[in-house]
């Protein structure tokens, strides 16, 4: 019947009741007044625009996807989903080539790899600066992330037999960052998993996970990478009996939650075999494995806890952990938006509206004056990073420090 | 995870709760489905008819200031209402004629503080009103998106506009000897109602808005930040989906974010709301407790749950969970051992703690009280 193409909403947008609650925690709201917020533009604008697309917002790109709406609705209501999926369903204006750049990490990524001194001495420049900020929009106070000359890949893949001859098996679903970036960060997941007599294998071929690609508006993409990677899960999953785990909370909540939510790829039968490391970790720990730690260690560590992750309500393995180690003063920090949100915050037009959305976050880290701050998420870490001066570590990146 | 204790749901009632067994030692964890009540607050707990120097205090040590002065709270809607307990900057007046002659200020462009209806309450009781808007171009970017021009968005520009505030209202007022503002002060910065108080040469009342409510918010915040701070886990946007029961004992419960990872705890807490936190749900043909399919004390006859008269008492607001003297909940008419109900998800079942906020808090504190006795 075709009136049902219309009046159909995948998400419960009827379940709103109105209550506002989300406008008080959207972090965009606060900063930028050209942004409907989150009531409007999910569950009364889905009401609208399935009337006459013609009431789809172009100001719904303003939104982050940081999903702090979603945690605060006291009704369950999917307002993120809605807000992204009308710009998936309604927004067909061609992305430009700096969003198509910033979307494509694991293109960049292999492109930049075998040149990265070159890349990053180039990147760092100010005038590559001023030159990207005036004809690509990408704002100057930006600092690219550094490629690294060999990727993880490259580093685990010759040490297979190695980590083969471990008792227990665990895929590692390493994302664009720690390839191509940071490797650092996947040694010290093989260091800390291997401490716990865990090996850890690569999957087959993993692609980027995909979220630049949702919200720069390449959504098609990201399917395919979705599919792909599905598919590499399954064969880890399903074939292999083996847990896949990351150490990016937002591949982690890409994977589990916007594949079937946002692009309609079906990830059942693996949704809950794909892990944040720290909760595996946790989970070992829980059922009787030991960690032997450094005597003598000592360190401030203030948590941020990333939106994806508060929305995946799993930032209480990371805290619980770096509680565990000895020697360590635990700060929680208030959860709070950092404003980067991945690519959002690198396009010229939004950088004051990000920093500005960080500042509470900013002036706490401040006034805490921790040793590091830790997070567990990359983008996170490069705004918190610029803005502060402080440094900040990946829980996994902490726990191979603190241990033997 | 292993807690001592586990409070499912994250409002007024399971935050006080949780700071109580906290403080006391134990290790628990809040599971909250979104935000509260808290976010609807008066600002005034209406049933506290004695102040209970052991609410004063913890509410204290989270910042949140209370003052106990039985009497009457105006409404956002200029009517008046019983009370003894409310939020430092909440007024209680011991007779509904508080002022000679009254100024209410209202921002150009917010529509959700009712200042004409103020006014005509305000009359009716004998007071002359002057209703005037203040026309602030730091508030004009909030105006560009009018649907958002809301309590909590003026509030966060007010933590640092608050003295022009105060400037422009000392020019408006005449020979009035009280100004009505809206409760949109003192998001983050606690000490700017007092301020404002001090800065304006008359008395200043604080009145309600539509939701969200300002007072509420900063109350959460405070209560949350206290609860943390004491080391408890308060887990934001979960839900408890299954809970684990054998022989009257609760052993675990499953939540939505952590699905096969269960809370294991020696004894949980039940503060779950009302029906608009879905701590109760009605349909057709019953009122039920969803996460443990609790006894509901209700009417078999829908015909009887509400009284087609709006204003009038409502007798669905009476249904709520059953639990025993001890506030242990009842399921199949036995209590669970280890399970106790706070809040209004008892509904007006246990009128001896009160109504509302009251209720909330006193009920909160008698459980904790129980599992800490054990």
């Amino acid at each position: 019947m075709k009136l049902q193409e219309y009046t159909e909403s995948h998400h419960n947008f009827e379940e709103c009741m109105k209550c506002t609650v989300c406008t008080a925690y959207c972090p965009v709201l606060q900063a930028n007044p050209l942004y409907p917020g989150p009531k409007q533009a999910g569950p009364d604008g889905e009401r609208l625009r399935l009337k006459d697309p013609y009431f789809f917002n172009q100001a719904l790109k303003y939104c982050l996807n940081c999903k702090r709406c979603e945690v605060a609705c006291p009704s369950g209501v999917n307002v993120a989903d809605l807000i992204q999926s009308a710009r998936i369903k309604y927004d067909h204006t061609p992305p430009k080539l700096r969003d198509r750049i910033l979307a494509s990490t694991d293109f960049m990524g292999k492109l930049a790899r075998p040149f990265a001194p070159v890349v990053n001495g180039v990147t760092g420049l100010g005038v590559t600066k001023t030159v990207l900020d005036v004809t690509m929009k990408i704002d100057r106070h930006r600092t690219f992330p550094k490629y690294s000359g060999t990727s993880f890949e490259f580093w685990l893949k010759r040490r297979k037999k190695e980590q083969a001859a471990f008792p227990e098996q665990v895929a590692y679903f390493h994302g664009c960052y720690v390839n191509y970036n940071y490797p650092q960060l996947g040694k010290d997941l093989v260091k800390v998993l291997n401490a716990l007599g865990v090996g850890v294998q690569l999957l087959d071929k993993e692609k980027c996970c995909g979220i630049a690609l949702i919200t720069n508006g390449m959504s098609a993409e990201a399917r395919k990478h979705a599919i792909h990677n599905v598919a590499q899960l399954r064969q880890a999953v399903l074939d292999k009996g083996l847990k896949v785990v990351t150490t990016s909370s937002t591949c982690a909540l890409t994977m589990r939650d916007e594949y079937p939510n946002l692009l309609g790829v079906d990830n059942a039968d693996v949704r809950e075999s794909l892990l944040l490391a720290t909760r595996f970790i946790f989970e070992k720990l829980e059922k009787g494995a030991t960690l032997k730690f450094k005597a003598g260690y000592h360190k401030k560590i203030a948590y941020h806890t990333p939106c994806h992750l508060e929305k995946m309500g799993w930032a209480i393995f990371s805290e619980k952990l770096l509680r565990m180690i000895p020697g360590v003063e635990f700060i929680l920090l208030d959860s709070n938006c950092c404003g980067i949100s991945g690519t959002y915050g690198f396009k010229k037009e939004n950088y004051e509206v990000s920093q500005a959305i960080g500042e509470p976050l900013f002036a706490q880290i401040r006034s805490v004056n921790p040793d590091v701050v830790a997070c567990d998420c990359e983008t996170c870490k490069w705004q918190i990073e610029m803005s502060t001066g402080y440094t900040v570590m990946n829980p996994i990146s902490i726990l191979a420090e603190a241990i033997e | 995870m292993k807690f001592d204790s586990v409070i499912i749901g994250g409002g007024l009632s399971g935050m006080v709760a949780g700071i109580t067994l906290q403080k006391a030692g134990q290790n628990t964890a809040i599971i909250s489905t979104g935000q509260n009540a808290l976010h609807f607050f008066s600002g005034s707990f209406e049933s506290l008819k004695e102040p209970g120097q052991r609410i004063l205090d913890l509410f204290a040590e989270a910042g949140v200031r209370l003052h106990y002065s039985p009497g009457l709270w105006l409404t956002p809607l200029g009517t008046f209402k019983e009370s003894a307990l409310s939020l430092e900057d909440i007024d209680l007046f011991p007779e509904r004629k508080f002022a000679r002659k009254v100024l209410i200020v209202n921002f150009l462009g917010y529509h959700d503080f009712f200042s004409s209806f103020l006014a005509e309450g305000l009359e009716k009781q004998g007071m002359s009103c002057r209703v005037r808007f203040l026309n602030l171009p730091e508030l004009e970017k909030l105006e560009q998106s009018p649907s958002e021009m809301r309590s909590v968005q003026i509030a966060r520009t007010m933590d640092r506009l608050w003295e022009k505030v105060v400037q422009e209202v000392r020019v408006l007022l005449k020979d009035e000897d009280a100004v009505v503002l809206p409760q949109v002060f003192g998001l983050q910065d606690t000490s700017v109602p007092g301020r404002i108080r001090q800065g304006i040469p008359a008395r200043v009342i604080f009145a309600g808005t539509l939701p969200p409510s300002v007072p509420g918010i900063r109350t959460q915040i405070l209560l949350k930040q206290r609860y943390q701070l004491l080391g408890g886990t308060y887990m934001m946007g979960d839900e408890v989906v299954r809970a684990h029961v054998h022989d009257g004992v609760v052993h675990s419960v499953a939540t939505k974010n952590l699905d096969s990872h269960y809370l294991e705890a020696a004894n949980f807490i039940l503060s779950t709301g009302g029906y608009f936190s879905k701590g109760l749900i009605s349909n057709p043909f019953q009122v039920y407790e969803p996460v443990f399919g609790l006894d509901v004390e209700y009417k078999e006859d829908r015909n009887q749950w509400y009284n087609p008269a709006f204003k009038e008492d409502q007798p669905y607001m009476h249904f709520g969970v059953k639990a025993d003297e001890n506030l242990r909940a009842l399921q199949d008419g036995k209590p669970l051992q280890n399970l106790y109900v706070a809040g209004s998800v008892l509904g007006d079942t246990r009128p001896e703690f009160g109504t509302a906020a009251g209720q909330a808090i006193r009920t909160a504190l008698h459980a904790a009280d129980q599992i800490l006795k054990k």
